[in-house]
This record gives structure tokens, C-alpha cells and sequence, in this order.
């Protein structure tokens, strides 16, 4: 058999993922109807989960593809709260028209703050995002219509009324307050296979090979072209979107918003990085990994208080130190599976030492 | 007219606490090019470490800071050799995610060793002592403090300027690989560069804890004042530093007078005013 | 016994290998020039006798004692100091402070101090407090040198002192090296250019692609076998 260049193609599918992807549907289909079975509790720590891996998706683009490490996602966090409960406390909304919006408004606020951190690199930049998250705060606090330092509710009738929980009412026979908690986590579900998707679909496209030569080496980067002020900054924006709509969706579930809540660092920014440090940097399967872990050691050591972050802490230390791609990384040196692998391979020549879909990634000439 | 002096001398004194809180964060970034983002919870640990010496030996204060300055700077000795240096490197994230958890693991280690009750290191007369300067009166411990600044940096200016060690900081700072063929083991240099680093922050917490309450959460808002008068001065420069803090307490000061509740606002909107205006700070320095 | 032996040294950047086997020595005294072209692998040589690389703990063997393994800072205690390829001076430091630094890590008796390089090199002194990287190319080699010498080292290694400069300004750094052989120093020299390293060398090594492809003094080899050597057999 002749191998002429023509027959060289460039692809990222391998056996794993050809697999995993059916399986993905039919998990997202699965977790759709969990309501039918599942208790009201349970749909409520889903729920944190889902969120939480949505959050952490977020900062694990930013930080571990597109090189900006971030300790200020919060302030999309409680901005997009803040900005939905504005819009349905103050204008009368229905809450979920009131959390699109939101992402859109906190997509503006990160379009400001970017002239702002953007002048800023490395630690710095870090730091920077960081005041920011302080500043929004200290302002918000003075935002009296909605609470100051203090915060403020969600109306129960605002709630109540929103977009399919009637519907959903009805159909499982639920409470408006269940209901309510149901059509949210529905919500979740699409926001967090969206953002999944998302991800990946960037990092397989032209722009996440960009992005992965930036983070790379920004210098090289830019000598072949690439020009890395713009796609970091279209990473910052999106991210900063997909943050507000999750803050703006987190703040409907909770009906109760207070600016040392939705600005707290160690509940949008601190809990993230663990997840995403001990899960995996730099792959999208290693915030998943990363949030199991996470709900595990939340339930055993719920009643430890400090000793918990402690040890969350010392773990996060440790898996940096040691292990620096996370258990996902482990487990993918391994085995070499991926499930989403975002990784070139050139097959179809006779050095490939790859079959197309036929072999594990990690054979592979990385990209 | 007295109220706008008092306010100014009172905002001036206060960059020098300022000033002292980002020394050490200057240093080390000098040095090995590494932010702490522990910086800010040292300071808190130092001051926990003088208030257990003051309460378990019964010492005055100032020399309790002073039998704890050695044993922060062993902490800081072995945190840099045996874990700081493993972050070192061309990536960005090891320093900064090793650090950010380090920040978490002291303050609820400090947490679960002294509860969450405020604490204060108390001076005694010192503490509410003035000085009458024409129509102000300065306080004491803000003076004390300021003049500590002062010294400190004149100190570590004296230090890395007029010393064989200095100059091994700085050959190591430029290039590790050659000062290595110089002799100098650029491990055990950052060891002692975060040691003297905790040195300074050791004074700090002398001042932060007489000064005000303090608790095991304040470190972060530490770090942020600190971060911000480092990246006004211009990274490189000490006395740039003073400047960065002086400017910063000024600000607060100022806005606390406005109104109690914009003080820390007010800080924070100086530092970007001054950063937008002036992106590589007020004493950049030539070669960075 | 030689002051220093090499044994089969290998050297690896990763993957890349780029010493295969070299052997050597250098009896107290002597001045050895080491010639070949870019990629030869001369450079990646003195790095591993500084210590810089790290080999096999007894590929370099110093007075009798096995170096291979050790970090450049213990090689340089022992007294093998390195004018680095590129100068390397310390941009933060000044000429006196460059000077100042090269006595770091071992403070020895012997002819060099501040005051003796000086001597030798009276510009320096001029410029003294100058940032080192505001001297010509040829004033920043002699502070690289001067450096190196300041700890009184045992063997100096100079690893293409010429790069980069002018004839006449690599003339009157070869005159400093029969000097350096009054003061009964031994030296290893790196060299593109072997014209000059062929006058001051008591002995030659030539160097291909990792390997010593000839070795000899200089009166005892042809220009054929030297050209045969450095570029390959035509």
C-alpha cells in the first residue's frame, strides 16, 4: 500500500474516545431524568456538582490552556448573581431570561476589567484578578437597593413563576420550591455539557492549537503567527460568560445572595483549584475526575471544618509538587486513554506509528 | 487645615506598615522571581508566634519579636529547600498553586490552633503615646513603625548592595547556571532569601499585631496591600516600595475619612489609577 | 598520575547524545587546546568538567579523585574554574563586582587577586565600577577571565574566549595565556580558531560529531591530519 502525502491527515480521534462518546449522550440523557428517581436532595448536591465542574472547567481553560491563572473568577460569580437578582428583583425579570442576561452583562464587566489585568503577567496578573474581585465586592456592599453589606432575598413568587417550573410541577407532582430545584438543575445539566462541549470543540479547532502553542511558549508562538493577545483575551471573555451564567444560575438555586457569599474566594476560587489541581490540569476529563474527588472528601470530612480545607490543602501542595498533572494525568500516563483527546495526530503516513482509531493516543507524536 | 495634616501624617505612617508587609514579598520576587502568595499569611503566623511567646514566657513584646525572628526565618530556610525550590521553573503554576495552598493550609492550621477570636499584641502605654508636632500629634508605635520601614529597607538595600551575599543574590538573580560556577548553590541562596524575607515579615507582625486586631483569615487583604505597593514602587525597587505603601495608606486613610467604609476601596482604586497610568510602576527597573 | 583524566565520557541533551566515549588528560602545568567545529562537542566537554552536566561519577577523574557526578559548585571548591562560552558576566554586578563573585565559593592562595588581575588587565581597573555589560566584547572576556582566575584555580577552562571578536583583540588575549603558564597554571582551551590555539597548546585534541578524532602537539601534526580531523575525511 502507497502512502502519498495526500493520504496524511491530521486528526484527534483515538479508539477510547470513539467509544466514550455514545456513552457520553446516553449519560447526559440518564442525568436529565434523574428527577424521576432521584430524592430532592440528591438532585441538590448534583446540582453543587455540576456547577462546581462548570466553574472548574472555566478556570482550567484559562489557567491550564490559556496560561492566565486567575484567582478572581469569583467576581463573575457574584457579579452574575448580583446581575440577575438586579434585573429580577428590581425589573421583574422571569429569573431565567434574568440569568442570560446576566452572563451577557458580566461579559461587559469582564470586557472592563480586562483593560485592567491584562497589563498584568504571571503572579501579577494573578493578584490583579484578585483586587478586581475585591473592588467589585466592596461596591456591590454599597449597592443599598439590593441589600449593602448585608444582602437580600429572592422573591418565593419570582422563583415560582420562572420558565418550566410549572411545567415541572406538574409533571412530577413536585412543590413549587422541589420544582423550582428540578428545572435548576436541568439547567445544569445543559450548562455543564455545553461548556464541556465547548471546551472542546476549541481545543479542536485551529484556535486550541493556538492556544496550546501560547501556553507553550508565547514567544514562538508569536513568531509563527500567532497572536496571542487575542485568543487569550477571547478565552478570558468567554469564560467570563459561562462564569456569570453559572453565578447568575447559582444565586436562582440558593434565592439568597449576600456580596461576602458571592464574592467568597474560597468558595468560587479556592475550592476550584483544588478540584481542577487534584482532578488534572490542562485536560477537560481532569475537573470531572477532580469534582468526584471532591463531593467524596466533602461527605467524609463535612465535620472537621478547618481540618478539611487543611488537608484539601496539603493534598493540593502535594499533587503539585509530585504529581503535577493530577490523578487524571496519572491515570492517562498509565493507560494513555482519553477520553476527550484534544491532541494532533498525523496518521496515514508510514512513520504513523498510530492507526487512526485503532491505538491508544499516547504512541502518538504529541502535539 | 489640622485635619487634612493629620490625616496625610497619619496615612504616610501607615504605608510604612505598608511598606514592611511588602519588603519581604520584594525580596524574594528579586531574588528568584517567585511570588508568595503565603507572603500575607506569614505575617499572620509571626504574629501568632510572637503572641505565644509573649504569653508563655511573659515577655515584653519587642523582645519577644526578637527571639522569634530566628525561628521565622528557619521556617522560611527549610519551606524554601524543601518545597518552594520544587515549584521553581519555567511554568507558572506550580509557584502560584503551591502557594495559593500553602495560603489555605496556615490559615486553618492557624484556625484550628488559636480559634477564630481576634487577638491583639498589646504595647502597653506605648499604644495610644503620642508625640505633639506643631498642630499634630503623631503617634507613637505609627511613628515606630514607619522608622522600622525605613530602616528595613535601608538594611536590605546596605544588604544586597555592600555584601558578598547581596552580590550572590544577584548573580544568582541574573543566572543561576553561571553563579553555579561561581561556587554559590542557588538552592540554599533562595533558602536564605526567604529566611531574611521572614525576618523582615517577622517586624511586620510586631506592627500589624499592636496595631490592630488581627486573626488567622487577615492574611490574604495582607498580601493585597503588600502586592500593591511592590507593583506601584516598580518591581526592583525597595525604596520604590515605601513609596507604594506610603501612597496606598495614604489613599485609605483619606477614604476613611470620606467615609469608614470606602477606606479599603479607596486603596484599591489608587493602585489602579496608578497602574493604568503608569504600567511598570514609579522606579521600574532599566533592565527588567 | 595527570591532574585531570577523562575516561570514556558520554554526554546526553535528552535524547541527543553528544559525547560518545571521549578520553583525555591534562598533566599539571600543561596547556591543552581542544579544536572542532560548531557541534563538535566541546563545549558540551567543558560543561561536563565543570559540572554543569552531570556524567558518571568516574568519567572525570581530579587528582585521583572521581568528579563526574558532582554539582558545579563542589567542582568549583575543588578548583576547576570555567570562562564560560558567551562571557556570562553578571548584568546586575560590576566589573569589580564580577571580579569580586569569582572568589564565591573558594577563597585560595596563589598569584591572582584583585590587585594581580588588575595588573593584568589595567583597563578593568579603569572601568571598575561600571555594570560589567557596558565593556566591549573584548573588556567583558577579560572580566570573564580575570573571574575565573580570581579563585586561583587549579585548572582553568576556557571555552572559546575568541567568539566574537576582533583579530587584534584575540591577539592580545592569547598573549595573557604564556603568562598564565609562568604562574605554572594548567589550562584547557576551546577553540573554533585554531591558528591561535595551536601556538600557546602544549598539546591538541581534535573533536567530530562527540568523538576525539586526533590528538597530538602541535609540531607533531600535519595540516592535512588536522584538517582531515575537524572536517571529516574527504
Amino acid at each position: 500500500m502507497v502512502s502519498t502525502p495526500e493520504a496524511w491527515r491530521v486528526t484527534t480521534r483515538t479508539k477510547a474516545s470513539a467509544v466514550f462518546m455514545p456513552l457520553a449522550v446516553a449519560a447526559i440523557l440518564a442525568a436529565l431524568a434523574a428527577p424521576v428517581f432521584a430524592s430532592r436532595a440528591a438532585i441538590q448536591d448534583l446540582f453543587f456538582m455540576l456547577t462546581m465542574l462548570v466553574l472548574a472547567q472555566c478556570w482550567n481553560l484559562l489557567a491550564g490552556y490559556a496560561g492566565l491563572v486567575s484567582v478572581g473568577q469569583q467576581v463573575f460569580v457574584g457579579f452574575g448573581g448580583y446581575a440577575m437578582f438586579a434585573l429580577v428583583v428590581l425589573a421583574g425579570l422571569d429569573p431565567l431570561l434574568a440569568i442570560l442576561i446576566a452572563g451577557v452583562a458580566t461579559t461587559a464587566l469582564a470586557v472592563l476589567t480586562a483593560q485592567f489585568v491584562f497589563r498584568l503577567q504571571g503572579a501579577y496578573f494573578a493578584i490583579g484578578t484578585w483586587v478586581v474581585s475585591e473592588v467589585v465586592r466592596l461596591l456591590v456592599a454599597q449597592w443599598t437597593a439590593l441589600g449593602g453589606g448585608t444582602g437580600t432575598s429572592l422573591p418565593a413568587r419570582a422563583a415560582r413563576e420562572m420558565f418550566g417550573v410549572a411545567m415541572a410541577s406538574r409533571a412530577f407532582g413536585f412543590r413549587s420550591a422541589q420544582a423550582v430545584d428540578t428545572v435548576c438543575y436541568w439547567l445544569a445539566v445543559v450548562l455543564a455539557a455545553g461548556t464541556i462541549g465547548f471546551i472542546y470543540g476549541l481545543l479542536r479547532a485551529r484556535q486550541g492549537l493556538a492556544l496550546a502553542a501560547v501556553r507553550d511558549n508565547q514567544e514562538a508562538a508569536r513568531a509563527v503567527a500567532v497572536d496571542s493577545h487575542r485568543i487569550k483575551t477571547f478565552v478570558y471573555l468567554a469564560v467570563a460568560f459561562i462564569t456569570g451564567l453559572t453565578g447568575a444560575l447559582i444565586y436562582v438555586e440558593k434565592a439568597r445572595i449576600s456580596p461576602n457569599a458571592a464574592f467568597s474566594v474560597l468558595d468560587w476560587t479556592a475550592y476550584v483549584i483544588f478540584i481542577v489541581v487534584i482532578g488534572g490540569i490542562g485536560t477537560i476529563e481532569g475537573p470531572i475526575v477532580g469534582v468526584v474527588v471532591f463531593m467524596i472528601l466533602q461527605t467524609m470530612l463535612a465535620d472537621y471544618g478547618s481540618w478539611y480545607l487543611l488537608i484539601l490543602g496539603v493534598i493540593a501542595i502535594v499533587v503539585m509538587l509530585f504529581a503535577r498533572r493530577g490523578l487524571w494525568g496519572l491515570f492517562t500516563e498509565r493507560t494513555g486513554i482519553q477520553f476527550f483527546p484534544v491532541r494532533r495526530i498525523l496518521v496515514g503516513t508510514p512513520f504513523s506509528t498510530v492507526k487512526e482509531a485503532g491505538a491508544f493516543a499516547d504512541q502518538a507524536h504529541q502535539v | 487645615m489640622v485635619s487634612f495634616a493629620d490625616t496625610l501624617v497619619q496615612g504616610v505612617l501607615l504605608g510604612g506598615l505598608y511598606a514592611l508587609f511588602a519588603a519581604g514579598l520584594s525580596l524574594i520576587f528579586g531574588v528568584m522571581r517567585l511570588v508568595n502568595l503565603a507572603h500575607g499569611d506569614l505575617i499572620v503566623l509571626a504574629a501568632f508566634l510572637i503572641l505565644s511567646l509573649i504569653t508563655a514566657l511573659g515577655l515584653n513584646p519587642f523582645v519577644a519579636a526578637l527571639i522569634a525572628l530566628p525561628i521565622m526565618f528557619a521556617l522560611g530556610f527549610v519551606l524554601q529547600l524543601q518545597v518552594l525550590n520544587r515549584t521553581l521553573g519555567p511554568d507558572i503554576l506550580p509557584p502560584l498553586l503551591v502557594t495559593f495552598g500553602l495560603s489555605i493550609v496556615i490559615q486553618n492550621g492557624l484556625l484550628e490552633a488559636f480559634s477564630a477570636d481576634s487577638r491583639r499584641i498589646s504595647v502597653g502605654l506605648l499604644e495610644t503615646a503620642s508625640l505633639p508636632v506643631g498642630p499634630i500629634s503623631i503617634g507613637v508605635m505609627p511613628l515606630l513603625t514607619f522608622l522600622s520601614a525605613v530602616a528595613v529597607i535601608v538594611g536590605l538595600n546596605h544588604l544586597f548592595y555592600r555584601t558578598e551575599l547581596g552580590r550572590a543574590f544577584r548573580a544568582t538573580s541574573d543566572d543561576k547556571v553561571t553563579a553555579s560556577l561561581m561556587g554559590i548553590r542557588p538552592e540554599r541562596i533562595f533558602a536564605v532569601a526567604t529566611g531574611i524575607a521572614m525576618i523582615v515579615a517577622t517586624i511586620a507582625a510586631l506592627y500589624l499585631g499592636a496595631r490592630a486586631n488581627f486573626d488567622p483569615t487577615i492574611g490574604p487583604a495582607r498580601l493585597i496591600y503588600a502586592f500593591e505597593a511592590v507593583i506601584i514602587g516598580g518591581l526592583g525597587s525597595l525604596w520604590g516600595t515605601l513609596a507604594g505603601g506610603v501612597i496606598i495608606g495614604v489613599a485609605q486613610t483619606f477614604g476613611a475619612a470620606i467615609n469608614p467604609e470606602w477606606q479599603i476601596l479607596l486603596g484599591h482604586v489608587a493602585f489602579i489609577a496608578v497602574l493604568l497610568a503608569m504600567p511598570r510602576g514609579l522606579f521600574p527597573r532599566p533592565t527588567d | 598520575m595527570a591532574l585531570l583524566e577523562i575516561h570514556g565520557l558520554t554526554a546526553r541533551y535528552g535524547e541527543f547524545q553528544a559525547l560518545f566515549g571521549v578520553d583525555m588528560t591534562l598533566e599539571p602545568g600543561e596547556t591543552i587546546a581542544i579544536v572542532g567545529a560548531n557541534g563538535a562537542g566541546k563545549s558540551t566537554l567543558m560543561r561536563s568538567i565543570a559540572g554543569v552536566l552531570s556524567n558518571a561519577d568516574e568519567q572525570i577523574v581530579f587528582e585521583g579523585r572521581r568528579i563526574g557526578a558532582l554539582p558545579a559548585a563542589d567542582v568549583m571548591a575543588l578548583g576547576i574554574a570555567m570562562v564560560p562560552e558567551g562571557r556570562r558576566l553578571f548584568p546586575s554586578l560590576s566589573v569589580e563586582e564580577n571580579l569580586l563573585i569569582g572568589r564565591y565559593g573558594r577563597q585560595a592562595p596563589g598569584p591572582w587577586s584583585l590587585k594581580t588581575v588588575y595588573e593584568l588587565f589595567p583597563v578593568l581597573k579603569e572601568r571598575r565600577t561600571a555594570p560589567a555589560i557596558t565593556l566591549s566584547g573584548g573588556q567583558q572576556q577579560m572580566t570573564a577571565i580575570g573571574r575565573a582566575l580570581m579563585s586561583n584555580p587549579r585548572i582553568l577552562l576556557c571555552d572559546e574566549v575568541s567568539l566574537g571578536l576582533a583579530p587584534v583583540v584575540i591577539r592580545d588575549m592569547y598573549a595573557i595565556f604564556p603568562r598564565l603558564r609562568e604562574t605554572g597554571a594548567s589550562v584547557v582551551i576551546v577553540e573554533q580558531d585554531i591558528g591561535q590555539a595551536l601556538k600557546v597548546a602544549d598539546r591538541v585534541y581534535c573533536m567530530m560529531e562527540g568523538r576525539v578524532t586526533l590528538s597530538g602537539s602541535p609540531a607533531s601534526l600535519t595540516r592535512e591530519a588536522i584538517h582531515a580531523a575537524y572536517f571529516g575525511a574527504s
